[in-house]
């Protein structure tokens, strides 16, 4: 099993999405994650789909993905070539007591308090998967009320893959 | 104009002369305004077979199918439809019509998300929101439909835009569909590779699929074979792309295939499929085509390359492209060592049936039907043990062989039948079904006499859903369960109702003048022939 991040740019029509999501539930694909936000130009969609399988399913996925009519553009986010981020809004339950314990470790993990209640606190971080992973484990000790992460949003370094659309 | 008027308008743009349908509320402006043109329109009597004999005219024009139903029940009664032919990548362009767009999603009456319920068996769909967008919406549809590996496109018109204005009809001349650019002709490096290995081989096979007929390159493919003397199977699809009788054709691969068929398969040390996706029922075990052989897979679609067996040199592209461009490449290869072995493993390796004589031999009764066809007839057949017998024992010439090979869809033969003599007016049209798959699609006779189609019609009956009774013979010692048919109808009253001239035999000595009483003239004639209801497919 191995994992691949995948760069779709689409037509932002509104059956996009279910067409692209309903193909991996048809055909029994694992995604991990999609995100997906218009592009500069907004006749078209950003889309970053992590998926997971053997390399014969990784290959299946981004030919039929890529035979869908509304997609216009799929390869592979390759990690050495490229940049990814996660964001993460995490609301821990923190009283007086807990509360410097957890803004401390925030501080090393660079991310910010974004709200503050008389019993909790919401924090915002950015960063990749395993930065995420790694701060929620520190959280381990402390009870986390609530959880939202965008999944992985993701680009190629460089300008030689970018994919220009001129119509 | 309005939306319906543009509708009828590209139609009549993309050269349709014929349409299947079934009106309602929603799709009425369309089906008045189509009153104003000379395309003619055909009212089937359930809509699943709209797109059934849609596929037929398909499948043997070359054309586009058209049909057009209402919304809600309408719709998703056509999905088996377009579900068969997606599964056998037939071109069709289905319009259905939809509730007012400010309905949609109230769950109003006869009102049902078809665009999403369809998604998983169209190769595209609309939904169309601006009657402006109508003549672009089309233009794409039927490009989509019938280029690359084909298939049904879905349009989706509210009643609203149906009868909305359109400012300015213009029929575009082209597509702007920047990323649907299908691969037609094969990579010039490939092809030298395949020769380079055709030239190795000592037993190359050539597996031909549906997608040489829906390239058109049956031609082709017979050249090529007899050109470089390469040994042919086919799949269920392909059958017809060979000639029954050419030496070089060894019959249909798969469990229920030609046991020569199959071992040429085995043996091979060089099999090039085309146009075949290596699906289950053709190719159970991927791994006998790539173990210690050179697989060549050539397809109009990348993604079927690769997907069920990974090929030694892919090859994307048109079946008709590609031998043409291979046949310019000259290699020196002999194998009638290997044809030799092929042609005692088909003397010996027979059929090894033991009819019972009390009965119609149904392998023996298509045999002779089908010899005594027309040389360019269309013969469709059904889903059960009539379409496994129809595949070992029908002979094709220089006609077609019409089946519903990837969805098994019963009742496809007399709506497929009735679309191909529709199209081909002067063509001998022959449908054989079972009496289970005669009884999904018998309202039809309605629609050949109304329109005076006169397909003839064959009935294997036996009383049983043959197949699943045989299955649950051989798998479950006998239960069975469910596969009784004993309630059906006297189809010599049926036929008596429905005007057409009925035939039944039961006896083996009536079958060579039932065969020539039922060819004869170019009217419907049903023909029920009593069969062993413990009959088994091989």
């Amino acid at each position: 099993m191995q994992k691949k991040v995948f760069q779709l740019l689409v037509d932002n029509t509104s059956g996009v999405l279910s067409r692209i999501s309903g193909l991996f539930s048809r055909r029994g694909y694992n995604i991990e994650s999609i995100t997906a936000g218009v592009t500069a130009d907004p006749r078209y969609t950003r889309i970053t789909i992590v998926a997971s399988g053997d390399d014969e399913i990784l290959d299946q996925i981004e030919k039929q993905v890529g035979k869908l009519i509304d997609v216009r553009d799929i390869r592979e986010l390759e990690p050495e070539d490229s940049v990814f981020r996660e964001l993460a809004l995490i609301k821990v339950k923190a009283g007086a007591a807990d509360r410097p314990g957890i803004i401390a470790v925030a501080n090393v993990f660079r991310a910010n308090i974004i709200d503050v209640g008389s019993e909790n606190l919401i924090i915002e971080l950015t960063g990749s998967q395993s930065k995420i992973e790694a701060f929620l484990k520190l959280l381990d000790g402390y009870e986390i009320l609530e959880l939202a992460r965008t999944g992985v949003a993701g680009l190629c370094r460089g300008v030689d893959k970018v994919v220009f659309i001129d119509e | 104009m309005n939306g319906a008027q543009a509708m009828v308008k590209c139609l009549e743009n993309e050269g349709v002369e014929m349409i299947f349908g079934y009106p309602g509320v929603a799709i009425c402006p369309f089906y008045d305004s189509i009153l104003d043109s000379d395309i003619r329109t055909i009212l089937i009597r359930t809509e699943q077979n709209a797109a059934h004999a849609a596929s037929g005219l398909a499948r043997v024009t070359g054309k586009v199918g058209v049909c057009a139903v209402t919304s809600g029940p309408g719709a998703t009664n056509l999905i088996t439809g377009i579900a068969t032919a997606f599964a056998d990548s037939i071109p069709l362009v289905c319009i259905t019509g939809q509730v007012n767009s400010e309905l949609i999603g109230s769950d109003s009456f006869q009102e049902a998300d078809i665009t999403g319920a369809a998604e998983s068996f169209v190769k595209y769909s609309y939904l169309v929101k601006n009657a402006d967008d109508i003549p672009r919406i089309f233009k794409e549809a039927f490009h989509i439909a019938n280029t690359g590996r084909k298939g049904p496109v879905l349009i989706d018109v509210p009643i609203d835009v149906q009868n909305a204005a359109v400012k300015k009809f213009k029929y575009p001349e082209t597509v702007n569909l920047r990323t649907y650019k299908p691969t037609v002709k094969g990579h010039a490096v490939q092809i030298k590779k395949v020769m380079a290995e055709l030239e190795k081989a000592k037993r190359p096979v050539i597996c031909a699929g549906g997608g040489v007929l829906l390239a058109d390159a049956q031609g082709k493919l017979r050249e090529f074979a007899h050109k470089y003397q390469v040994p042919v199977v086919t799949t269920m699809m392909g059958i017809g792309a060979m000639q029954s009788e050419d030496e070089l054709n060894f019959g249909m691969v798969g469990n229920h295939g030609a046991p020569c068929a199959n071992r040429a398969m085995n043996e091979a040390d060089m099999v090039i499929m085309v146009g075949a996706r290596v699906a289950d029922r053709s190719v159970n075990q991927p791994e006998i085509i790539t173990k210690n052989k050179v697989l060549v897979h050539m397809d109009v679609d990348p993604a079927e390359i690769g997907k069920n067996a990974g090929p030694t040199i892919p090859l994307v592209g048109d079946a008709e492209h590609i031998f043409e461009d291979m046949m310019q490449i000259e290699v020196d290869c002999d194998h009638a060592l290997w044809l030799q072995t092929l042609y005692e493993y088909r003397q010996t390796m027979t059929e090894k049936r033991v009819p019972n004589p009390d009965f119609i031999d149904p392998a023996d009764f298509i045999r002779k039907l089908t010899d005594k066809m027309e040389r360019d007839a269309v013969y469709t057949a059904d889903v059960g043990q009539n379409q496994i017998w129809s595949c070992r024992n029908c002979i094709v010439r220089d006609g077609r062989f019409l089946t519903s090979g990837g969805m098994g869809t019963m009742g496809y033969s007399i709506p497929a039948a009735m679309g191909a003599k529709l199209a081909k007016p002067d063509t001998q049209v022959v449908a054989v079904c079972g009496d289970g798959s005669f009884q999904m699609s018998m309202m039809e006779l309605a629609t050949m006499r109304q329109y005076s189609v006169p397909v003839k019609i064959v009935v294997m009956a036996n009383r049983y859903l043959g197949m699943v009774r045989e299955y649950q013979h051989s798998t479950y010692n006998g239960r069975y369960s469910v596969v009784d048919l004993s309630g059906s109808p006297d189809l010599s009253k049926l036929a008596e109702a429905y005007g057409v001239r009925f035939i039944r035999i039961s006896e083996r000595d009536q079958v060579d003048n039932a065969i020539e009483e039922f060819l004869r003239g170019d009217e419907s004639v049903l023909l029920e022939c009593i069969i062993d209801p413990m009959d088994v497919s091989k």
